[in-house]
């Protein structure tokens, strides 16, 4: 058995079709672990230390464990205790979840790259927690670690085929019904290799210049 | 809470099946990883190209698409995995595909001069790697390997869906024959994989620690 060129062409479009899905799966968990992520740094960074504790503690529990099985915990386990979601919220608030731990990382590497000086002087002027914040701390924290937070959304994307397991029909689960009932599965897999290829590797191509970049433009401002 | 305690020995055989899985794919990812790190750096085009496909390829993808590329379409060109065997192989390729990143930069990492200096000591290209480079990259390199152990032994969860018995596996069917035992079951599958996470973890820690300690700043 080898590669079936008509067989190929006319499942593409199939497997293709669950673009849209996976792309909105893929925002939608974005923006659940750029938000969580930014409330897990504050929590972490808490004056009131059991908050701060219980928060490190989450974060470590999470990054370290499989999302496969968080997903089944969420899919399967938290309806006994009242929490229904349907497959795509669940899907969804997983890997924004897990992530969100990936991300807290990130933010906390750029909000200590801050000079300390920063927050003197802030306090010198009598700014507010909120103003210092918001108007010292982070335009400083986050442009820095832009690119690692972009990096984020290609690792989504990748992650999204773990949703197959409850039944999202993502490009990986589209690619296993046809392959089961047409026996071949070399096709429908390939595709499915080759789109995240041809969508991955542009976007890789694209940070890894607005990393370069964005390089450029701090080491000038430091110096 | 007898629930709880009644799961956890059914479970620990699967325990045994994803530490195996993960202890077999380490190995397989560390020699990739050098082998793909080492031929990132080398100096003849051709082997760079070569290694650069495969790292974008393998980082490119996901581990399940490998992972079901390796299991059910490598049979149409007659080679058939075990499960065992698909899971470890997928995961070696993959993590040894991020893991080369890791020696490639630690290798970068080596001052220049470190290499001026032994090839003003006339040593071989082997001898200079072997004897000055490497030793030196080994200890940039511990950290990211640490932090992708916990990777790997994350992504030892996905062989449960090419049909290995692993620990997630092992707990899908508790709870397939005893839907009461759903939320025990999740809970202690998160539970145990934290516990063979926690010596990982708590290596990788003290990796990252002595990274910086006693190395002469150049």
């Amino acid at each position: 058995m080898t590669w079936n060129w008509e067989f190929a062409f006319e499942i593409f479009p199939e497997i293709a079709s669950a673009i849209w899905l996976v792309i909105g799966i893929t925002i939608g968990a974005y923006i659940v672990s750029l938000v969580l992520g930014l409330v897990l740094t504050f929590a972490r960074r808490s004056s009131f230390k059991p908050l701060a504790y219980l928060t490190y503690g989450f974060i470590e529990f999470v990054r370290s464990t499989p999302p496969l099985v968080q997903l089944f915990f969420v899919y399967f386990a938290l309806p006994a205790i009242g929490i229904s979601l349907n497959k795509y919220a669940a899907g969804i608030l997983t890997l924004g979840i897990h992530y969100s731990t990936y991300l807290s990382e990130v933010y906390r590497s750029g909000i200590d790259s801050v000079p300390k000086g920063q927050w003197e002087a802030a306090r010198a002027m009598n700014f507010s927690k909120i103003q210092t914040w918001f108007r010292v701390i982070l335009p400083q924290a986050i442009p820095p670690v832009i690119p690692m937070i972009g990096n984020y959304l290609l690792v989504l994307f990748k992650e999204t085929p773990l949703l197959m397991a409850i039944g999202v029909g993502e490009f990986l689960q589209e690619a296993q019904l046809i392959g089961a009932s047409n026996f071949r599965y070399l096709e429908p897999i390939t595709i499915v290799g080759l789109l995240f290829l041809l969508l991955s590797y542009p976007s890789a191509v694209l940070i890894n210049k607005l990393e370069q970049r964005s390089k450029l433009g701090f080491g000038t401002r430091k110096n | 809470m007898e629930a709880y305690i009644n799961i956890l020995p059914r479970l620990l055989p699967g325990a045994v099946i994803t530490v195996q899985v993960l202890l077999a794919s380490a190995a397989l990812a560390f020699v990739v990883a050098f082998v793909a790190g080492l031929g990132r750096v080398s100096k003849y085009s051709i082997v760079r190209k070569i290694t650069a496909v495969y790292v974008e390829l393998f980082r490119g993808t996901s581990l399940l698409v490998q992972l079901f590329w390796i299991y059910f379409a490598l049979p149409a060109f007659g080679i058939q995995f075990s499960p065992f065997l698909a899971g470890v192989v997928a995961l070696g390729l993959n993590y040894g595909a991020y893991a080369s990143e890791v020696v490639r930069g630690a290798i970068l990492a080596v001052p220049s001069g470190q290499t001026e200096a032994s090839i003003a000591l006339n040593m071989s290209n082997w001898q200079r790697m072997r004897l000055i480079i490497l030793p030196q990259a080994f200890r940039i390199m511990l950290p990211g390997f640490g932090n992708i152990s916990i990777e790997l032994l994350k992504g030892t969860s996905l062989v449960s869906l090419i049909t290995l018995t692993d620990l997630t596996y092992k707990g899908l069917i508790i709870q397939n024959t005893n839907l009461s035992y759903t939320m025990p079951v999740f809970v202690m599958l998160l539970v145990v994989y934290f516990i063979i996470a926690l010596p990982l973890i708590i290596l990788a820690k003290k990796l990252e620690k002595n990274a910086s300690r006693g190395v002469a700043k150049a």
